[in-house]
């Protein structure tokens, strides 16, 4: 993995926002939706779609927004962003919530977030990136085994920067994330 | 404002997830898609679907009116009305 470097990580757990092992921002809140809803008022975002979003997309989209706050230096060019992430639950809080629906009229904008690759999409939309990417729904988290994936990126030469990490968001609610800006090294 | 266009804005709101918006922000006449207004999308317009069969037992028969039924509140209304 000699040829990728972590230029910046965030990590969202239990009510608290770190930047590079740093506190960002703490709210009492521990159940996701208050929490979510009090972090996205404190980035003072105006972004519409996130309303609609599922929690899944929310975190992602706000792990995102704190990551690449302050990096547009570095993402220099959209096609060179890739995106790879994963999660344990894959969106299965979205799943049973639609399942639930299902006995009365199925809901079409409770449907479009049952699966976990969504959020690439919205980060992505968000961001106007058009790099690879990808979705592991796998049993624990493995930093190591996604930089490694990273890393064979860039080597490929698909890529120069990635968005690297662990999305999660339980059958209860229970979140976790941990984003990474990753840069190949020369 | 009729006690319709009320509730269909406070439905709309909910169904649609526009916490932006409250009740009062919204005029009779504000476009529901395009740029302006509440700027919905082509799944908003199936989650409008929907809360017309859910809430008011209508079913959209011909999806080529729908573009003028789900032009603003107002239009909605008038479907409504129009199949009471």
């Amino acid at each position: 993995m000699d040829n990728i470097q972590v230029i910046k990580e965030v990590t969202i757990e239990q009510g608290k926002v770190k930047i590079n092992g740093l506190d960002f921002f703490h709210d009492e809140s521990l159940e996701i939706g208050p929490f979510l809803k009090c972090l996205y008022k404190k980035l003072d975002l105006k972004y519409s779609k996130y309303y609609k979003m599922d929690y899944l997309c929310k975190l992602g989209f706000l792990a995102s927004e704190v990551l690449l706050n302050g990096e547009n230096d570095i993402l220099t060019d959209s096609d060179d962003v890739a995106i790879v992430l994963a999660n344990t639950s894959s969106s299965l809080h979205t799943d049973v919530k639609y399942q639930s629906s299902i006995s009365e009229i199925p809901s079409p904008s409770v449907f479009v977030y049952t699966l976990p690759n969504i959020v690439i999409g919205e980060i992505s939309i968000r961001n106007k990136f058009y790099g690879e990417h990808m979705f592991f729904v796998q049993s624990t988290y493995n930093k190591t085994e996604l930089l490694d994936y990273t890393a064979t990126l860039f080597a490929s030469g698909s890529c120069k920067q990635a968005i690297v990490g662990w999305l999660e968001v339980d059958m209860e609610g229970a979140y976790c994330a941990n984003l990474m800006l990753c840069q190949k090294n020369n | 404002m009729s006690e319709l266009k009320e509730n269909l804005k406070k439905q709309l709101i909910e169904q649609l997830n526009l916490e932006d918006f409250e009740i009062s922000d919204i005029a009779d006449s504000d476009a529901l898609f395009g740029d302006d207004g509440l700027a919905l999308d082509s799944i908003d317009a199936l989650e409008i679907i929907v809360l017309l069969e859910k809430e008011y037992g209508i079913k959209l028969d011909d999806p080529k009116k729908g573009k003028d039924i789900m032009t603003s509140v107002q239009t909605l209304s008038d479907f409504i009305e129009s199949k009471r």
